[in-house]
């Protein structure tokens, strides 16, 4: 469903983002993406997002070549991909129900959709009785579910996760991992950078490991590992 | 993009939302915007006023010989006839100093009681009015009958007509360009505004984007808000030109009654609506130049 070939990245005036990266992920996987900071991990999402292009190298999103979109198809793409971040990127004068709902706004969908959309993404992420507080009154790990009851509104290809534990204590980034495990069963193929190694030797999921801009262990059940 | 009752609300909500958080520079920049079609509006009313004014004058392009007071009656004859003469000449009238005192209270209407007891003492002269073939053979005529014995003065309508082309000439240059200059700051500062609009919610524009926003979508608010700048800048200044001029057409209806300026609906009304449209232009230019250069989605 996603395929990268040899894509390099260069930012002006400095040394490759990511250098001759191919991968495939199919559709329903659950992947893991480490390595140290500066490795590359976020560059990788941004191509996913077509918030960057790549400097060289081809990326297929559900048969479809990313790079070769046309400016206005753009928000097709982004509509079909749920983005979860580690600042969360709330709307701090909206309600959890109204951010939700702004998800849905911005395709232009119905009242009648939002209306029947909203509590139910709510209900399933463990936010029905918290829909009417504003981000400030929820606590971090609630912040979080929003952002994901926002990400899967749309009912996504592909979630991707920028270190969405980064400010969660442990008992909350479990009870996020659940949730994506479950939105996992659901269908939805799910790739999240991270650097919580301990969450990622548990969950025995695939494990893509890149190391100055390069994809240096690719592995099936995997583990974070030493010094990658 | 679909145009949903829900999503045009939601852009008319969030346009809204912005003018207020920048108060100040909302309010400068629809003041600006009023200015410049005030000074629009009033100089295109003065230039249609002085034209219609024109136009009355040249429907009636004759030229008025006015005879010194000390002329005998057989001289006055004399000079008919003399004028008569003339190939150019295609009809002369007489007016004695007692029908150009009727036609004056005539033209004065209910107020002819201002000219009471003129009739005793008659300070009008004797006039012979002078109709030409043709237009251009009025001026040589003129200065060449104000050279004859009898005559106190040649007048004709092409010297106002000529004096009237050139204050409207003047009014037209110092109103457009006026006009242009004000135009400009109201679009800059319009496109100030809007930049300002963008920046303070530059984190939900790349949130919107994120989320899949078409362009249109994310830029719909700030063009909406630059409009409703300009529209509102255009409201004001046709209420401000109507409550000036509607009252100086009824005084100068009252003070003047020869001096007629125009009122008419149908002449009016274009004028109006072109100073809306006209801040409805400015403020879409200024919000378009602010979300293309800052809004890059």
């Amino acid at each position: 469903m996603l395929q990268l070939y040899n894509v390099t990245k260069i930012y002006p005036n400095s040394i490759p983002a990511l250098l001759d990266v191919s991968l495939r992920i199919q559709r329903g996987e659950f992947v893991f993406l480490v390595g140290p900071s500066g490795a590359g991990k976020t560059t990788l999402t941004k191509l996913i997002l077509r918030e960057e292009l790549p400097t060289r190298g081809q990326i297929l999103f559900n048969g479809k070549s990313i790079t070769r979109l046309r400016p206005s198809e753009v928000p097709y793409l982004r509509r079909r991909i749920g983005v979860i971040f580690q600042d969360f990127r709330l709307l701090p004068n909206k309600t959890a129900y109204e951010n939700v709902a702004f998800a849905l706004e911005v395709t232009g969908a119905s009242r009648r959709e939002i209306r029947r959309a909203v509590p139910a993404v709510l209900a399933r992420v463990g936010l029905a009785d918290r829909a009417h507080l504003f981000p400030a009154q929820l606590s971090g790990g609630e912040q979080q579910r929003v952002c994901v009851a926002r990400a899967i509104v749309n009912n996504p290809l592909l979630l991707i996760a920028d270190e969405p534990t980064g400010n969660l204590d442990p008992e909350n980034s479990w009870q996020l991992m659940r949730l994506f495990e479950e939105i996992n069963r659901g269908g939805t193929t799910i790739l999240m950078a991270t650097h919580a190694w301990d969450i990622v030797d548990q969950m025995k999921k695939r494990v893509v490991a890149l190391s100055h801009g390069r994809i240096v262990r690719d592995e099936q059940e995997g583990a974070y590992g030493y010094g990658a | 993009m679909a145009l949903r009752p829900g999503t045009v609300l939601y852009h008319l909500r969030e346009a809204g939302l912005s003018i207020i958080r920048n108060g100040w520079l909302a309010l400068a920049s629809t003041g600006v915007v009023t200015v410049a079609l005030l000074i629009f509006g009033g100089s295109l009313l003065f230039v249609l006023n002085t034209h219609h004014v024109i136009g009355d004058i040249e429907s009636k392009v004759e030229i008025s010989v006015f005879l010194k007071s000390n002329v005998s009656p057989r001289d006055v004859e004399a000079l008919g006839t003399r004028l008569q003469q003339r190939p150019e000449v295609a009809e002369v009238r007489f007016i004695s100093k007692e029908e150009a005192l009727q036609i004056v209270k005539q033209d004065l209407g209910d107020k002819a009681d201002l000219l009471a007891g003129m009739e005793k003492d008659n300070p009008l002269p004797d006039t012979y009015r002078v109709r030409t073939h043709r237009a251009d053979q009025v001026a040589a005529l003129a200065a060449e009958v104000a050279t004859w014995p009898g005559v106190e003065q040649v007048r004709y309508g092409q010297e106002v007509v000529e004096r009237l082309l050139a204050v409207t000439r003047w009014a037209r240059l110092v109103g457009v360009g006026a006009m242009f200059f004000l135009a400009g700051a109201a679009v800059f500062l319009i496109a100030t505004t809007i930049r300002l609009s963008v920046y303070a919610r530059r984190r939900e524009i790349s949130i919107m984007k994120m989320l899949g926003a078409t362009n249109w979508f994310v830029r719909s608010p700030f063009l909406l808000e630059g409009v409703i700048l300009g529209l509102t800048g255009g409201l004001v200044a046709v209420g401000l030109t109507m409550a000036g001029y509607f009252p100086l057409v009824s005084v100068l209806e009252s003070a003047l009654p020869f001096f007629r300026l125009v009122s008419e609906r149908q002449v009016l009304l274009p004028v109006f609506g072109g100073l809306v449209l006209f801040g409805l232009i400015l403020g879409t230019l200024g919000s378009f130049i602010s979300v293309h250069r800052f809004l890059k989605v």
